[in-house]
């Protein structure tokens, strides 16, 4: 057991520590949010399994960045149902799903402190308590081991979400909820995300992403959910997304034409 | 205007010969004003910080009330620890009327307000922009409390100067609470009111010119701490 813990990849680790948790899946029914007057999420109906890749795309504006918060209980609908099934029971998006989860935002909030700080915060929430070797692993997996000293404030914006994705997967989390994580990066960031994305995967972890990269949707999707003002317009396997959409605005979004 | 010249020459001596009547005043100033921001700081940076990150019924009236109390009037504050603390009132028998302690009280109350008006502003401020990424971390709200202050400690020293020099430039309250007596009760402040009604020009220039230089300091100390954290703090993210 010990041999298989000491594997270089924290892959392995990961997905060894990560066995016998239970499933999470998602149920959501009727759910609909108005702000300031706007109808912003227009009566969605969703049900993701507990694994895999699930894309949402959509042109800006759709309600992506909103749909994902209200999964993750940062904002109460106004109306409509979001369960996750957690620990042989259905819960809304409370305290115990959020800890259970990791959001990486589309603009991250970093701690005014130093990039290893940042991670000590998150670190100082969890049991058993991750070592500083363990966060420096964690720093070493995004490449920002040689920024741990500085102040996670004057870094990059892709070195930032680079940061968040690191305090993200620290958390260890069951489902991982990625809101544009590589809008801001290089293709050597990108690539290492997508890498980071494909283990969380392979680990069991479920993913959500949120990403206006046709081709990053391609590479790592397992479903699409397309939303398009407010709505949901498809949902299907990422095979049958890309190669026959069925409605019009997922087809002419596909081939790059401009949504209004 | 030779007398004028006169005086500046006599304070200039008892600044740079360091008069014993003169440090034992300011001794006395500095040691009342610190132990009231002292216990200021242990009242105000936490209530300030809950008033900033809770919500109650109520919590909208206190954040008036204490916006309100920031404005008292010294006086009306040595008046009103006058009466608690005078024979006659409630806290006559501890015998505290014309004693530092009593300053210091009177200090404390005064500048309270003032700390937790304005700790309330930074760690609100703070939490605007952390709240979201708490929530989503399930941070508890102690821990949560503790960041705020921890992450907003450059912003709340300006805080506490801020309470330091309203503290120390003081005047009408810890006269009529410390009765201004000599070697026990007299601080910078009354002194120099006293030695200028009674034509002592030359004590009261140098302590005048001392007061200057501390509401000086901490003033430049406010800016020195305030200009870095603006760079690192607010640089717009790519
Ligand atoms: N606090 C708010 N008040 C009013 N409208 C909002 C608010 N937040 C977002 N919106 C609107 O909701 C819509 C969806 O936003 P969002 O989910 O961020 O879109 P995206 O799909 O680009 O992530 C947008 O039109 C946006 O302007
Ligand atoms: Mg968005």
């Amino acid at each position: 057991m010990s041999d298989v813990l000491e594997t270089p990849a924290s892959v392995t680790a990961r997905s060894l520590r990560r066995s016998g948790r239970s499933p999470m899946p998602l149920r959501v029914e009727g759910l609909t949010l108005t702000l300031e007057g706007t109808l912003v999420l227009n009566d969605i109906d969703l049900a993701l399994a507990d694994d895999g890749v699930t894309a949402i795309l959509g042109p800006n504006g759709a309600g992506k960045s909103l749909l994902l918060r209200c999964l993750h209980g940062l904002v109460t609908p106004t109306r409509g149902t979001i369960l996750w099934h957690h620990e042989g029971r259905d819960h809304a998006p409370d305290l115990a799903i959020r800890k259970a989860q990791a959001l990486v935002a589309q603009k991250p909030v970093l701690l005014r402190r130093s990039v290893l700080a940042n991670l000590k915060f998150v670190a100082g929430l969890r049991r058993p308590r991750p070592s500083t070797d363990d966060l420096m692993q964690a720093l070493r997996e995004v490449r920002l081991e040689h920024l741990a000293r500085q102040n996670a404030r004057t870094l990059s914006g892709g070195e930032q979400q680079r940061l968040a994705l690191a305090r993200a997967l620290l958390h260890d989390p069951r489902v991982l909820l990625l809101d544009e994580p590589s809008a801001n990066l290089d293709p050597a960031s990108t690539l290492l995300i997508e890498t980071a994305i494909r283990a969380a995967r392979a680990a069991g972890t479920k993913v959500l992403l949120i990403t206006h990269d046709m081709a990053q949707a391609r590479r790592l999707a397992d479903d699409v959910v397309f939303l398009h003002k407010g709505r949901i317009v498809e949902h299907t396997s990422a095979a049958a997304f890309f190669d026959r959409p069925s409605s019009a605005e997922a087809e002419a979004y596909v081939k790059g034409d401009i949504l209004l | 205007m030779q007398d004028f010249a006169q005086s500046f020459l006599l304070a200039g001596g008892l600044i740079l010969e360091a008069d014993p009547a003169l440090v034992e005043i300011v001794l006395l100033s500095l040691q009342v004003t610190l132990s009231a921001l002292l216990a200021s700081a242990l009242i105000g940076l936490p209530l300030g910080a809950l008033l900033a990150v809770t919500r109650f019924p109520g919590r909208r009236a206190l954040v008036v009330l204490t916006n309100a109390l920031m404005g008292l009037p010294p006086v009306v504050v040595g008046l009103l620890v006058y009466m608690m603390l005078s024979n006659a009132g409630p806290l006559g028998v501890l015998r505290l009327l014309y004693t530092p302690t009593a300053m210091v009280i009177a200090q404390t109350i005064l500048i309270t307000p003032i700390l937790i008006a304005l700790t309330r502003q930074v760690i609100n401020d703070l939490d605007q922009e952390y709240a979201e990424t708490f929530r989503s971390l399930g941070v508890p709200a102690p821990t949560a409390i503790a960041a705020l202050l921890w992450d907003g400690r450059f912003s709340l020293v300006t805080v506490l100067l801020a309470g330091f020099g309203r503290a120390v430039a003081e005047v009408g309250a810890v006269m009529i609470v410390g009765g201004n007596i000599n070697h026990v009760t007299r601080v910078m402040t009354t002194a120099i009111a006293l030695e200028t009604s009674r034509g002592d020009l030359a004590l009261a220039l140098a302590l005048g010119l001392i007061l200057l230089t501390l509401a000086l300091a901490v003033n430049a100390l406010t800016s020195l701490i305030n200009a870095p954290a603006r760079m690192s703090g607010n640089v717009r993210r790519a």
